[in-house]
């Protein structure tokens, strides 16, 4: 994936709602968009991701702050004059008119000739493989068939820019996973800048350039899927992205890139100091599951001792929940054959992780 | 539950289908009555006939009088259904897609018409119009009409848009439809059942009303109703009774447009209920 360099296509600027003058859904929002990218809006319901979504589509007013698209300043154009497609969580595909009229709408809206329409329509059908069902109302159609022509819909008349709400959300598990990777592949063959909001983590792992994690109004990180996973910036981020073990602490010493943490028990841990804490203030400690050693001698400073509580058992992998440190709910994840057929709850095991796999991360105000 | 229908009546179900019946009678008896007397050779609205004869219906169509009222009935009804379908169609979108608070206060105000008691806006309405100069004119009657009908385009048109889903308006939208393409091209055909239904209403209402028009029309703005009422108050002759068949078939005509209306938007929802084998 390569972007061109600072080729920005949208920004928003100190960009502010709020429905009741009081709490702001979005909280002076700064953002710039590279031409070509996917980016995905991911946070909890409630965060702020759809309602920046609707600002940007025309269908809210910024409270406050500035949002453009090339250069031209968006406030106060109607959506219909944004040039901007967009696809939505329940298709929104028009009932009365069949797939082939669906797709001719928005040609005759931009005044498409009539002759370029058919070859048009017959190259967006045949884009999302649905050629043979161009004379089908909507609602003989499949979840994945309806939302794979309104995805068409949205790309037919060539917008700069397409906006997905959470477009798969109303499909099941295999469909959708199908649909992200079609999805992927035709922002990579069109080259078309995509914003994609959604509440699932996995999603967003799979299908973005970068991602921003939304929580309470404001952006928490924006960065790509990989860093997202492997340097979360705060705790949000990391409890967000993928699963995690945390542990509240103090920061006790400082040394380079590393620190050792005291965790409530008063067991200490050595953790990478990704974003230059100072000694003595509070941490969260965030250890992925999967970077957990179980069993062996332990290498390095941080081994412990642990407690079998539970082994769960997920077909490719288990995960065991340790007692360490003073938390009953350690996650480590094992392959399914290490677990072995002896272990019981209350076994002793010892586990470890490399300082490196280990974030001392700020504790959230909030 | 087959098994229930084709079991043997009981005595409560008896007792279910004579009632039904005898309800029925009731209701459907005195319309009935009216045809014999209609086609009566007689002089008098007497049962039963002397003999029958087509001569009322002949008098209906040879006399100026009733074929005035006629045209005015239709020219009224057509114009208060134009009317009143334009007026409560938009209302009741501006209702469903308004953000504002008092919504329900205000389809409560605008359905006022249908529950204040006729005698009341038509007083109303005489007095207004007199201040304009809209009394005794075919205009004045279309709009004391349109007030009266435009509740029933409103609340059918809005029971409608409940099924319609705001997401196609913003679709629209982000396809480069401005407001006024996207209402012509999906708002309307999606509610078009609904727009159908309130417009047969609004004829309806208008064609069979009388109290206004007995407040604001004049001879000369006379509709069937209005002409009836004359007709009973100078000369009792059997010609009323063929007018009011004639009433009784419009009605009928108009019944059976409103079901073939409700039946092809049935047919529409169920298509959509059903959908094809997912590949």
């Amino acid at each position: 994936m390569t972007l061109p360099a600072h080729d920005t296509i949208v920004t928003f600027d100190a960009v502010s709602k709020s429905y009741d003058g009081k709490s702001r859904v979005v909280d002076a929002l700064d953002l710039a968009l590279q031409r070509g990218e996917f980016l995905t809006l991911l946070g909890p319901s409630g965060s702020g991701k759809t309602t920046t979504l609707m600002m940007l589509a025309g269908f809210e007013d910024p409270t406050s702050g500035t949002i453009t698209l090339e250069g031209r300043r968006l406030n106060n154009v109607p959506a219909h004059r944004r040039g901007i497609g967009m696809v939505f969580q329940n298709y929104a595909l028009f009932p009365h008119m069949s797939v082939a009229e669906n797709l001719m709408f928005p040609l005759e809206m931009h005044g498409c000739p009539k002759a370029e329409m058919a070859p048009r329509v017959q190259r967006a059908l045949d884009m999302v493989r649905l050629l043979h069902l161009r004379d089908r109302k909507p609602a003989q159609l499949s979840g994945g068939q309806q939302q794979r022509v309104a995805v068409a819909r949205a790309l037919i008349y060539e917008p700069k820019l397409v906006l997905m709400d959470e477009p798969l959300g109303a499909l099941d598990k295999q469909l959708r996973e199908q649909l992200q990777l079609e999805i992927k592949h035709l922002h990579e063959e069109l080259g078309v800048t995509v914003v994609y909001v959604t509440h699932d983590q996995s999603e967003a792992l799979t299908m973005s350039d970068r991602i921003a994690v939304f929580q309470h109004g404001k952006v928490q990180q924006l960065a790509r899927p990989a860093e997202l996973y492997e340097r979360p910036a705060n705790a949000f981020v990391a409890s967000f992205i993928g699963e995690n073990n945390r542990f509240d602490g103090t920061l006790a010493s400082r040394d380079g890139e590393l620190c050792r943490v005291r965790v409530a028990d008063g067991t200490e841990i050595v953790a990478t100091n990704a974003s230059g804490l100072a000694v003595g203030v509070p941490v969260v400690l965030s250890i992925r599951p999967e970077s957990v050693a179980v069993g062996g001698a332990g290498e390095g400073p941080n081994h412990f001792d642990a407690q079998l509580e539970e082994v769960i058992y997920l077909g490719d992998h288990c995960k065991l929940r340790l007692r360490v440190a003073g938390s009953d709910a350690f996650i480590a994840k094992v392959a399914s054959g290490a677990a072995g057929p002896a272990m019981n709850r209350g076994d002793p095991l010892v586990v470890s992780w490399r300082p490196q796999s280990c974030l001392a991360l700020p504790a959230a105000g909030k | 539950m087959s098994a229930s229908v084709h079991r043997p009546p009981g005595a409560a179900q008896l007792l279910l289908r004579m009632a039904t019946v005898v309800v029925l009678v009731f209701l459907i008896a005195p319309i009935v009555v009216v045809f014999p007397l209609s086609f009566s050779s007689g002089e008098l609205l007497t049962l039963p006939t002397p003999g029958y004869s087509w001569r009322w219906y002949e008098d209906f169509f040879t006399s100026g009088k009733w074929l005035v009222a006629t045209k005015n009935s239709f020219i009224v009804g057509i114009a208060t259904a134009v009317l009143a379908t334009f007026l409560g169609t938009l209302g009741a979108l501006g209702i469903f897609l308004g953000n504002f608070r008092g919504k329900a206060v205000l389809v409560a105000a605008l359905s006022l018409p249908m529950v204040v008691p006729v005698v009341v806006t038509a007083i109303a309405v005489y007095f207004a119009f007199s201040l304009v100069g809209l009394n005794n004119t075919l205009a004045g009657l279309i709009l004391a009409h349109t007030v009266l009908s435009v509740p029933y385009v409103l609340i059918t048109v809005l029971a409608t848009l409940q099924t319609f889903d705001r997401n196609l308006l913003k679709a629209a939208a982000t396809l480069g439809a401005p407001p006024h393409v996207a209402f012509r091209r999906v708002v309307l055909p999606l509610i078009a059942p609904g727009v159908a239904t309130g417009a047969l209403f609004a004829f309806a209402t208008s064609f069979d009303e009388l109290v206004v028009a007995i407040f604001v029309a004049s001879p000369g703005q006379f509709t069937l109703p209005r002409q009836m009422y004359a007709g009973l108050r100078e000369f009792l002759s059997p010609t009323i009774a063929a007018a009011a068949v004639l009433l009784i078939v419009c009605s009928l005509v108009l019944l059976v447009l409103n079901e073939l209306v409700r039946a092809r938007s049935k047919a529409h929802t169920l298509s959509i209920a059903d959908p094809a084998e997912p590949n």
